[in-house]
């Protein structure tokens, strides 16, 4: 649905990093974990389009203000990268945004019992908040592992910890948790009986999709892309399916067909 | 007092208000459905059908630039026959023009599509887009070339008993020969323009954004080579025209039917604003109330120069 939310708050968490908690409609409360929402900042023409952006979090809370029962609220996590990013740092409580939400096919939470596994790196945490939320929710073991090219790209790990989520964390610089890749500290810890929630840069998609196919181990990855409409139309932010080839092409929209898609449904490097 | 008449009639076509939807940013009209009433628009158009399915070009295929964006999508479709199996059962039910554009790669595909095309029901019209590269002929674009233009429509005529509308490439030296071209051809209406090539680059990597390197470019940036595009051939053919190219609210729809539209069509709009073309037609119809104009008729090339 398109409707407009008004900002709650806006707060940088590291360099760059934003978290930002917007009113939503009752609608919302429905949405699953790895949707997400395509917003526009203002009117003007420039941006032009809207951008993606995973649900972090969806609630419900009390405004402080008399007269007004629960209501629901989303929050996104952002990185400032361009213009769209810049002005949406800018924004204040009180602002209005116009939001498509919610879009898209989320996780697959999987039978319980399992023990879930979530990888995520930069914003890529994003949409494993919410899905790390719903999981404890039901009772689950989560761990998380989250990488990142130094401690600035990690965040809300103490957001995870207070769910109860077991966290693991490697840099690039060794300036939080571990030095190196994340996959690294990952790979021991795949075994028959977990199943992964991959977020992230597609390098570090590409790789876990690989460890998950060598372990066995299902694995779910959330994709981003390029995207001008969001709904299936433009075309602009398909991925290759597995069996894709020139004479029988099978592109996917990452939009429509994903964000979330099966680590073995699409084409890697 | 009464409400303005919106309707408008293109090559025989009859819509409720002049706001139609550009091929390859409407998709085949039900991915929209949740976000307007497809029941308030003029007529819908769908992505351009091919002979065979096309897998269309490798990512990056889009990118934002100022006020407009560049696509090289590829003319990605699911081919006319899968198109009359799986889309057109579902725009039957809906109670508003469908005009299917269609293209081929070569001459002899042009008029294969077209002639799958006729006696469909359920396709109001359709419309032909020359933009595309003779692949037997070294890959010359079609639309370009007035003499290569004038075969295809030409062809396409020959296979289809319904309302045939081309839509004119900017990319020509001189947009009025393309045109002319077109009508003595036997196009019953024109509709321009299709996007303007261009192209991004990324300077950190030095490298083109898109993989296809050139892209189309479309938005709000491109609608003043658009109004004089239509301007100019409105004055020099007698066939009616669809005017297309940034149009974002109703204002600029009305421009584009002073410099002498019938109808418009909405594209890059619809992927901001999905609901774009049905506030785009309502946004019209306010002006014609706040301005006492009984017909949106009137308007059609009321330019004063």
């Amino acid at each position: 649905m398109q409707f407009k939310a008004m900002v709650l708050s806006n707060v940088e968490l590291s360099p760059g990093y934003f978290r930002m908690k917007m009113t939503a409609p009752q609608e919302l409360a429905s949405s699953a974990p790895g949707q997400f929402l395509m917003l526009k900042v203002n009117d003007a023409i420039d941006p032009l389009l809207r951008r993606p952006f995973g649900l972090f979090d969806v609630g419900s809370f009390l405004p402080e203000y008399a007269g007004c029962g629960a209501q629901i609220y989303c929050e996104i996590l952002y990185k400032v990268v361009g213009k769209g990013t810049k002005l949406l740092s800018a924004l204040h409580h009180g602002d209005l945004v116009d939001l498509l939400a919610p879009l898209g096919k989320g996780f697959d939470l999987g039978p319980a019992g399992e023990e879930k596994v979530l990888v995520g790196g930069g914003v890529g945490l994003a949409p494993l908040y919410y899905l790390a939320k719903e999981l404890k929710n039901r009772g689950e073991k989560v761990r998380l592992f989250a990488g990142g090219r130094n401690r600035d790209d990690i965040l809300c790990i103490t957001e995870f910890e207070r769910l109860g989520v077991e966290t693991y964390v490697a840099t690039d610089d060794g300036t939080l948790g571990e030095r190196g890749f994340v996959t690294q500290v990952l790979e021991p810890h795949l075994a028959p009986g977990t199943r992964i929630f991959a977020c992230g840069p597609t390098p570090m998609l590409n790789a876990v999709a690989k460890m998950a196919q060598k372990s066995g181990v299902p694995c779910q990855v959330s994709m981003e892309a390029y995207m001008a409409c969001g709904v299936g139309a433009c075309l602009g932010c398909v991925m290759k399916g597995a069996n894709h080839t020139e004479e029988t092409p099978d592109y996917r929209c990452v939009c429509k067909d994903g964000p979330v898609f099966d680590s073995f449904e699409l084409q890697w490097s | 007092m009464q409400r303005p008449d919106m309707s408008v009639a293109i090559a025989g076509i009859e819509m409720r208000n002049p706001v139609m939807t550009a091929s390859g940013t409407f998709g085949y009209g039900a991915e929209f459905a949740d976000y307007l009433n497809l029941e308030s628009i003029g007529a819908m158009i769908t992505k351009g059908l091919s002979l065979k399915p096309k897998a269309g070009n490798p990512t990056p295929r889009i990118v934002e630039t100022s006020g407009g964006m560049l696509n090289a999508i590829g003319l990605q479709n699911v081919g006319i026959d899968a198109f009359i199996e799986q889309k057109l059962p579902y725009l039957k039910n809906v109670n508003t023009p469908v005009i299917a554009n269609l293209y081929g790669n070569t001459l002899e595909e042009y008029g294969e599509v077209a002639s799958r095309l006729d006696g469909l029901a359920g396709v109001a019209g359709i419309e032909v887009n020359i933009s595309c590269p003779n692949v037997k002929q070294g890959g010359i674009v079609f639309g370009t070339d007035p003499s290569a233009a004038q075969e295809v429509v030409s062809l396409v005529k020959k296979n289809t008993s319904k309302p045939l509308i081309v839509k004119l490439s900017p990319n020509v030296t001189d947009v009025v020969v393309m045109a002319k071209a077109c009508a003595d051809a036997g196009a019953d209406a024109l509709s321009l323009i299709n996007t303007l090539t261009g192209m991004a680059i990324d300077l950190e990597r030095r490298r083109p954004v898109l993989a296809n390197v050139t892209g189309g470019l479309s938005g709000p940036a491109i609608k003043p080579v658009a109004l004089r595009m239509v301007w100019q051939v409105a004055k020099a053919v007698s066939l009616p025209i669809i005017g297309i190219g940034g149009i974002m609210t109703g204002r600029d729809a009305l421009e584009f039917m002073l410099a002498g539209a019938t109808a418009v069509q909405v594209g890059t709009a619809s992927f901001l604003d999905p609901s774009a073309a049905q506030r785009i037609a309502r946004e019209m119809e306010e002006y014609l109330v706040e301005h006492d104009i009984a017909s949106v008729r009137s308007l059609v090339g009321a330019l004063e120069v």
